[in-house]
Order: structure tokens, then C-alpha cells, then sequence
């Protein structure tokens, strides 16, 4: 019997395998980021412990950077001290650190793609659930905890029980690509399959509506496979994967021939078994919001405030969790998602903050100005994205409809830094998740796509981006 | 590692699916560089409002679950974020043991790094220990759960039990094989970032 991608990815890196236990499992590619790394190190420390391959092992800062004012000292002492902490560690143990004043630095699932260090094929975990993002370029990346973050600067491996293979089928056409976007897709898919419906699997996307989409918007998919439950999301490695990785400044020197490789050996067979498959049809979807404080609660832009009792068909947890999704969120039931008003608008993250979003963002934005009573901001992926986006003058599109332009990183995504809501705010973002205080204790957050946040930020509410003149 | 011994416990019932790490320790937590202290921030905006006021209508805020171990809870605790902060502060704050119909991937294997017994029952079984209001014993060795009224046994994968009972340290294991990870480096197609 054929394998899946998955599957041929996970062989290729058993280095020890046992009956009915664990495999170990080599990793290609360590991320490490601030938050999650302090701990880890220290254990490397009381253990006399060094890191076994500084070579694949990367680290920037980008969960609790300030995004403005870079010049100045971090004034959040615990924000500082976790940030100089990554510094010394980088320094003591002989990693690579993209710092806070580097041009490289950004949220860790862009600049890996960005800066050609995400290869197909290959491995790669970080202590962080978003690193599923990696998946978009046919890789195997998942999100681990400390203790697994500490076990593979030690010895580079993880034990780990093997998931299953989970297909997920996009098929058809979109009919307005502009207005129904990557992010519309997954929140599609995660709305219909629920937030733990991927538990213990890795999802491989595919079909025509996945081939159809860029690196980026493939890398939005793969992004939050997690809030799926899954442990992994990946697409196989085509051309665009080759072309978009070619000639990066970490892309490695034999690239031609990896690609060689990649080409012949990295995909499904055809007569591969998934334990589990899911198809969804994108000819006729609407742009997605979401109504309720987790990414599964999620509706077309064109329906209205579900009632719980619909909305769970018959399971009574279900139907509480409903309800106190719908107080924490005050939305009453029958409400037109488009009668829903904004105080903020966040277009950022490791699911939406890439050069492509931007653009299409400001598409909305050109020649308008946010609503008064919003207040707005865009938070560039990396460094990198920010630069390029200034060179097409972005910046000037977003800034003269008086949105704020900042520098990169995680930021209200999950509000680490100062970029938070206040109590009973209501956001339009470009995020993930929509937990309960996620991006402020007692923030509101509806998760869109860029052009529906951008399209909320000038109307004041959600609009259906595709009744708007985009040229 | 600690090594898991018997416990006996009054249980916390908390009513609730999809509880995930954000509500666990909220994100303003995570930016201490120790392990030790989290469990303070424990559910911290259920437990807490405005100044810091304690909610007296939160479950773990009722006097009578002070010293209970053992948190009974709904379908896919921990999902989200993959912070094992969110183990360390149920740790920390007291409980040894969750039980839930299911758990989220990284939160339950970050579980077994801390020695926090994560025990998945089913959804009917587990409204019915959120019932119980005597005293209950956690026996790993065995897989039981003794309650005041019956014995209820619960699977676990055998490598995992052990590792929590002995309390071992995975790294250490690991570099057992030494061989074997030095091998695979030298056949090993994707070359270095550097």
C-alpha cells in the first residue's frame, strides 16, 4: 500500500522505533522564540547539558516585543527581562538570534518561510502551536511544549506516537478570490469539522482550491490547523513551493538538487489510506466571521447571530458553551453579523500579517478613512514584510485612513505587549483565536479575513467585502 | 522528574467544554523565565475580576474544593496555545490528576513532562464522577478509580504510565541512543540553516 506525505516525511526520520511505544524522531529545524525557551534553557543549565546542533536551531524575539518605538527601552520590566534573557541564552549556548533590532526579526512562522529556512520535506517544531504554519511548504511542523523544547536542544529528537492521516479535500472555484480568501477556507473547514475535530492527527489539504492558492495563503491554511485540534496541517510541495523558496538568504546552497528530490518523492500515492477524509466546496462560500470565543463558532458574513439551541443541534454542552460565548461576546441571537459594530481593528499575526495581506488590505482601505469611532492598526509579519510593504507604499495607503503602521511581531494577536484591548472592546482581526480575553482581558474578537477587517474598519461594522468596488 | 504516587481527593467538577490554555493562565502570566509560582495566575479571569477581586460564584474560589487534586472537567481541555505554563499552574495550584472526556494533543503530552495524570474517560462516566462528592482514590498502578460507590478502571498507554510512575527524565533516556541520533545526522538529506 501507497503512503501518505505525512507519512513518508515521518519515516524518513524515525531514529529508533519501538513496538507499541513512542519513535524517536529526528528534527530538521528548531525555532525558538522568548516566551517559551526560558525554561528550557535553564533545565540545559542544571543538567550540564549543551545544545546539540546550534546549526539547525533559530531564534528570534516576537511574542511580547513592543511594535513601536523600538529606540526606546522595553518598559514592561517582565517583558524586558524575558526578552534579555533569550539574548544571554542565544549567547551562552551559540545560537543564531534574529534580535529585536535585526531587519530579519519577526513572528517566527514568517521569517522561517521568509528567510528560505523552512524546507519540504523536513521537520520542524517550536514552542508554539502556530508552527503548523510551516506545513504550507510540505513540511512536518508542530508545536511542542517547554520540556519537548528543552529535550531537542539536547539531543535534537522528540519521542512522539505517531498521528493519524487526515485528508481534507478544497474543491472548486472561488468566485471572487479577492473577497473570499484563504482565511474564509479554513474557517470554513474548522466551522464544519469543530475545534477538536483534527485531534491526534496531521491534516494534509488538498485539491484544486489548495493547488489554486499562493505560498502565503497556503501558509494561512496550514496556520491554524491547530485550532482545528490538529497537530499538524501540511500541502504538498509543488513548483510554487520551489519558486517561492528559491534564492532566500538561508535557502540552502544544494537547493537545486534537494528540489530534485522533493520533486520525485514528496506526495501522497495514489493508493495511500487516510484514516479519516473531509471535502469542502468553495464555489459558493461566503467570507467567514466568527461569533462566538472559539474559531468553530463561525459564521457566513451574510447570516445572523446563531441561536444556541441551532447552533448545537441537540448537544446540551454544546448549547452552553453557546451561550456563554454569546454573553462574554453580548450578542443577541438573530442578529445580521453586518449590523455587528467595531471599536478595533488588528490586522496582524502569524495567520494574516504576510506581504500578500497587506496588499490586498489596503486594496480596501485606498482613498478611504477608518470610521470615526474605530481605531485601527497593522502590524507587519516581520521586518522584512514591513520594508517591502513600505516600498510599495502601503504604509502611506493604511496611515492616510488613519490606521497606526507598526513594527512587527505577535502583538494584540494575543496582547503579550502593550497591544491590548480594554474591557468590552469589540475587534475585527486577522488572528487565530478568539479565547475569552485573548486579546485583552474582556476583549471581544471576531476573527475575518484582512479585506473584511480592512472593509470593518472603514464602515464601522462588517460588511460583505465582495458588495464593495475593489478596483 | 516527581514520580506519581497514589492520591486520594475530594474532585473540582468544572462544567465546561473546550477550555483552553488561554483561560488556564492567561497570557499576561507567561512572562516569567522560571517554572515555579503559576499557580496563582490559574484560571485567573475566572477566579479574579477587576482589582483583583475574588468571584465568589467560580467554582475554585468555593472554600470546599481548597484541597482537591483532582479536576473533572468537559471534552478538549487545554486546546490552543501550546504554553506548558497552563501544566505547571494546575500543578502548582494543587491538581494531580484531570479528568475529561478528551484532552488537546500538546496539552495532554505536556502533561506527562511534569507528571500531571491527564485520565480520559467517557463523556457519561465523567458526568457522573462530577457527581461525586465523597472522597476519591487515583491508583495509576492499577488504572482505578475508587470512589465512595464503585471502582472505575481507565486505560492508559503503558509507556506513558511509566514514565509518569518512576517519574523519569525523557532527555536522559534519550541520549542513550547517542548511536542512533549520530547516525541519522550523517545520512541526512536537509543540510543546516547555516
Amino acid at each position: 500500500m501507497g503512503k501518505t506525505l505525512f507519512e513518508k516525511i515521518w519515516d524518513a526520520h524515525i531514529v529508533v522505533e519501538k513496538e507499541n511505544s513512542p519513535s524517536l524522531i529526528y528534527i530538521d529545524r528548531h525555532l525558538v522564540h522568548e516566551v517559551t525557551s526560558p525554561q528550557a534553557f535553564d533545565g540545559l543549565r542544571m543538567n550540564n547539558r549543551s545544545v546539540r546542533r546550534p546549526d539547525l536551531t533559530i531564534a528570534t524575539m516576537d511574542h511580547n516585543v513592543p511594535t513601536n518605538n523600538r529606540t526606546l527601552p522595553i518598559l514592561d520590566q517582565t517583558s524586558a527581562v524575558q526578552i534579555q534573557t533569550l539574548e544571554k541564552n542565544c549567547k551562552d549556548f551559540g545560537i543564531k538570534l534574529f534580535d529585536i533590532h535585526s531587519s530579519n526579526q519577526g513572528i517566527v512562522h514568517v521569517i522561517g518561510p521568509q528567510l528560505g529556512i523552512t524546507l519540504p520535506g523536513s521537520t520542524i517544531v517550536c514552542g508554539d502551536s502556530h508552527t503548523s504554519t510551516h506545513g504550507a511548504f510540505g513540511a512536518l511542523a508542530f508545536g511542542i511544549g517547554t520540556s519537548e523544547v528543552e529535550h531537542v536542544l539536547a539531543s535534537q529528537t522528540l519521542w512522539l506516537e505517531k498521528p493519524m492521516p487526515f485528508e481534507i479535500r478544497v474543491e472548486g472555484k472561488r468566485k471572487n478570490p479577492y473577497a473570499v480568501t484563504a482565511k474564509d477556507i479554513i474557517l470554513s473547514i474548522i466551522k464544519h469539522i469543530g475545534t477538536s475535530g483534527g485531534n491526534g492527527t496531521v491534516i494534509e489539504y488538498r485539491g484544486q482550491g489548495i493547488s489554486d492558492l499562493s505560498m502565503e495563503q497556503r501558509m494561512t491554511i496550514c496556520n491554524m490547523s491547530i485550532e482545528a485540534g490538529a497537530r499538524a496541517g501540511l500541502i504538498a510541495s509543488d513548483e510554487k513551493t520551489f519558486e517561492y523558496l528559491r534564492g532566500r538568504e538561508y535557502t540552502p546552497k544544494n537547493y537545486e538538487s534537494l528540489v530534485s528530490l522533493w520533486r520525485e518523492n514528496l506526495k501522497t500515492d495514489h493508493d495511500a489510506k487516510f484514516a479519516k477524509s473531509f471535502t469542502l466546496h468553495i464555489d459558493d462560500i461566503a467570507p467567514q466571521v466568527s461569533w462566538g470565543t472559539n474559531p468553530g463558532m463561525t459564521c457566513d458574513v451574510t447570516e445572523s447571530v446563531p441561536f444556541p439551541e441551532d447552533y448545537s443541534k441537540g448537544d446540551p454542552n454544546q448549547k452552553k458553551g453557546a451561550e456563554k460565548a454569546l454573553e462574554y461576546m453580548a450578542l443577541t441571537p438573530g442578529t445580521p453579523i453586518t449590523e455587528i459594530k467595531i471599536d478595533r481593528v488588528f490586522i496582524g499575526s502569524c495567520t494574516n500579517a504576510r506581504l500578500e495581506d497587506l496588499i490586498e488590505a489596503s486594496k480596501v482601505v485606498k482613498g478611504k478613512k477608518l470610521s470615526p469611532h474605530v481605531s485601527a492598526m497593522v502590524v507587519p509579519g516581520s521586518q522584512m514584510v514591513k520594508k517591502q510593504a513600505e516600498e510599495l507604499g502601503l504604509d502611506k495607503i493604511f496611515t492616510d485612513a488613519n490606521f497606526e503602521w507598526r513594527d512587527s511581531g505577535c502583538s494584540m494577536c494575543l496582547g503579550m505587549n502593550p497591544d491590548i484591548l480594554s474591557p468590552g472592546e469589540r475587534c475585527a482581526s486577522t488572528s487565530n483565536r478568539n479565547f475569552e480575553g485573548r486579546q485583552g482581558t474582556g476583549g471581544r474578537t471576531h476573527l475575518v479575513s484582512p479585506v473584511m477587517a480592512a472593509a470593518a474598519a472603514i464602515a464601522g461594522h462588517f460588511v460583505d467585502v465582495r458588495e464593495m468596488d475593489l478596483n | 522528574m516527581k514520580s506519581f504516587k497514589t492520591l486520594k481527593s475530594i474532585i473540582t467538577p468544572l462544567d465546561k467544554v473546550n477550555v483552553d490554555t488561554d483561560q488556564i493562565v492567561p497570557k499576561q502570566f507567561l512572562k516569567l523565565v522560571q517554572k515555579s509560582g503559576f499557580g496563582k495566575f490559574l484560571f485567573y479571569n475566572w477566579r479574579f475580576g477587576d482589582d483583583e477581586q475574588i468571584k465568589s460564584d467560580f467554582i475554585l474560589n468555593n472554600p470546599k474544593y481548597k484541597n482537591s487534586e483532582i479536576l473533572v472537567t468537559g471534552d478538549n481541555f487545554g486546546c490552543g496555545s501550546s504554553r506548558e505554563h497552563a501544566v505547571w499552574a494546575l500543578m502548582d495550584y494543587g491538581f494531580s490528576v484531570i479528568i475529561a472526556p478528551s484532552f488537546a494533543d500538546i496539552f495532554f503530552s505536556n502533561c506527562f513532562k511534569n507528571g500531571l495524570l491527564p485520565i480520559i474517560l467517557s463523556e457519561k462516566i465523567v458526568e457522573k464522577i462530577q457527581h461525586e462528592t465523597g472522597e476519591v482514590e487515583i491508583d495509576l498502578e492499577n488504572q482505578l478509580i475508587k470512589t465512595p460507590s464503585e471502582q472505575i478502571s481507565f486505560d492508559i498507554d503503558l509507556h506513558k504510565k511509566t514514565i509518569l510512575l518512576k517519574g523519569l527524565d525523557d532527555i536522559s533516556q534519550t541520549l542513550l541512543y547517542e548511536k542512533e541520533i549520530s547516525e541519522f545526522e550523517k545520512n541526512s538529506t536537509i543540510p543546516s540553516v547555516l
